[in-house]
């Protein structure tokens, strides 16, 4: 048997915090192709929803299942870019390096890959310093050149880029739709409409912790079927 | 007054003669408190680090258990080991009674929870930091002890300090388990205590001087080895 880790599929999953559902139920079928972009207002439950396809959310009721792999193994061909991004207390070089070491490469081996992926997302001169110090736009890139490292298949990006200016901005861009075409599958939280047009094929709207539409992004743009999903891409208030 | 000046004067002699007897008793204190650190830190680290990472149900009572033995008085801790090592007692037949090492055993038991608590603290915060990255990566438990260990050092060196500076600066315990023996179990504190009991109160305070230059010498020192590598490091 063929192990994939497609289609990934959700049936009636919720998640619930203090005796409060966050989100769900969720019904979703999500395919390999194409970058997958999840938006809302603040508090939708955007975040939550990535956590939780990620694995590392406990599931109050419903499934999640990645293919015919177990959640557990799925986890193992991620990567994971927080909306904070969490830095080792380490030097900049030593974080890239972490992830690698515990897929067991050599010392040599991951100083190589870490290079090359620091000097991609420009923070080659940074190497030595301690992660701790870095802008909040140096960690997203930190983070992400962490994540692209791990050689993930499936790669979850939480608002990726809030912080970087446009410069930075169009580098990392160019490096998500570079790992996309390598057939790296993203799923991207993010509040950027000109970003959404640029890297979207597939468009989740989240609405107070539900889906409340899904399509692809061409046909979103040019109108959704609910009001409300129209209203938040035209920039308008939805509660 | 006269006897803290005298003191210094005399602590200042025993050190400049190189006196014998002096640096048999305190190369016994640092051999005896060393070790005690050594062996109560490699109990209380990783103890530390894993029910910071880990949650089982015990977990709260361990904690509380754990800072309720920080204040543990020493002398019921001597007098609890004497009577296990006593001849009568159940661990009588390995003779370890006024020997270094029934003191080692009474220290350690002293500072393991001490060490354990101050260091529970930093690694605690750390994990909260290091959480959901450490769960991403799909890491094992022992994995995220190491990580956790090896990231707080600075702050787990510090608890081991503290416990190094409560074992060297303890008496109640070892003086009954080790029984203050001239030239097999004489330390500093319990010199200090025979001497100011014989009213020496000068020979008592030189001693009590030197013990504190020692303490202060290796805080400092240890101190100075882990800035020097954080320079090179970053
Ligand atoms: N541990 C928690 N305990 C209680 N409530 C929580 C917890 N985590 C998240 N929530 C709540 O769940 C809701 C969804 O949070 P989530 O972070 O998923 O939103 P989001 O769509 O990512 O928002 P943003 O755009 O601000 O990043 C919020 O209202 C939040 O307060
Ligand atoms: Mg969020």
């Amino acid at each position: 048997m063929v192990t994939s880790l497609f289609p990934l599929r959700i049936q009636g999953a919720s998640i619930i915090k203090r005796g409060k559902r966050i989100i769900g139920p969720i019904e979703l079928d999500l395919e390999s192709d194409g970058i997958t972009a999840v938006i809302g207002p603040n508090g939708s439950g955007k975040t939550t929803l990535l956590r939780m396809l990620h694995g590392i959310e406990n599931l109050a009721n419903g499934t999640v299942s990645w293919g015919n792999f177990e959640l557990s193994d799925a986890l193992k061909h991620q990567a994971f870019v927080f909306q904070n991004p969490i830095m080792l207390r380490r030097s900049v070089l030593e974080n890239m390096i972490y992830p690698l070491h515990l897929k067991g490469m050599t010392n040599a081996a991951a100083i190589d890959i870490a290079n090359k992926w620091l000097e991609r997302v420009g923070l080659s001169q940074s190497c030595n310093k301690d992660a701790l110090v870095l802008s909040g736009g140096e960690r997203q890139r930190l983070a992400l050149a962490r994540a692209l490292a791990c050689e993930p298949k499936i790669l979850f990006l939480d608002e990726p880029t809030s912080n970087l200016d446009g410069y930075s901005m169009a580098a990392v861009e160019k490096l998500i739709l570079d790992a996309s075409s390598d057939g790296i599958k993203v799923i991207i939280a993010t509040h950027d409409f000109g970003q959404l047009k640029r890297l979207a094929d597939t468009i989740i709207f989240m609405l107070n912790g539900k889906i409340h539409e899904i399509g692809n992004v061409e046909t979103l743009l040019l109108g959704a079927k609910k009001e409300e999903t129209s209203k938040f891409l035209n920039g308008e208030i939805v509660l | 007054m006269n006897e803290i000046f005298a003191g210094f004067k005399q602590a200042l002699e025993l050190i400049v003669s190189i006196d014998p007897d002096l640096f048999e008793i305190v190369l016994r204190s640092l051999h005896v408190t060393i070790s005690a650190t050594i062996i109560a830190s490699s109990i209380a680290l990783p103890f530390a680090a894993y029910i910071a990472v880990k949650r089982f149900r015990a977990r709260r009572l361990l904690i509380a258990l754990m800072n309720a033995l920080m204040g543990l008085p020493p002398v019921v801790v001597g007098l609890v080991v004497y009577l296990m090592l006593s001849r009568s007692g159940p661990l009588g037949v390995l003779g370890l009674l006024f020997t270094p090492t029934a003191m080692i055993i009474a220290q350690v038991i002293i500072i393991t929870p001490l060490i354990a608590s101050i260091a529970h603290q930093s690694l605690r915060d750390l994990w909260a930091m290091y959480h959901d990255l450490l769960i991403s990566l799909n890491t094992t438990k022992w994995q995220r002890v190491k990580t956790l260990i090896w990231d707080a050092r600075r702050s787990l060196l510090t608890a081991m300090l503290a416990g190094f500076g409560r074992a060297i600066g303890e008496v109640g315990a070892i003086m009954i388990v080790g029984g203050n023996i001239d030239h097999l179990t004489r330390v500093l504190t319990t010199a200090i205590a025979l001497e100011t009991g014989k009213g020496d109160f000068a020979l008592a305070l030189a001693l009590g001087i030197i013990l504190i230059i020692l303490a202060i010498i290796i805080n400092v020192s240890i101190h100075m080895v882990s800035k020097t590598e954080r320079s090179k490091l970053w």
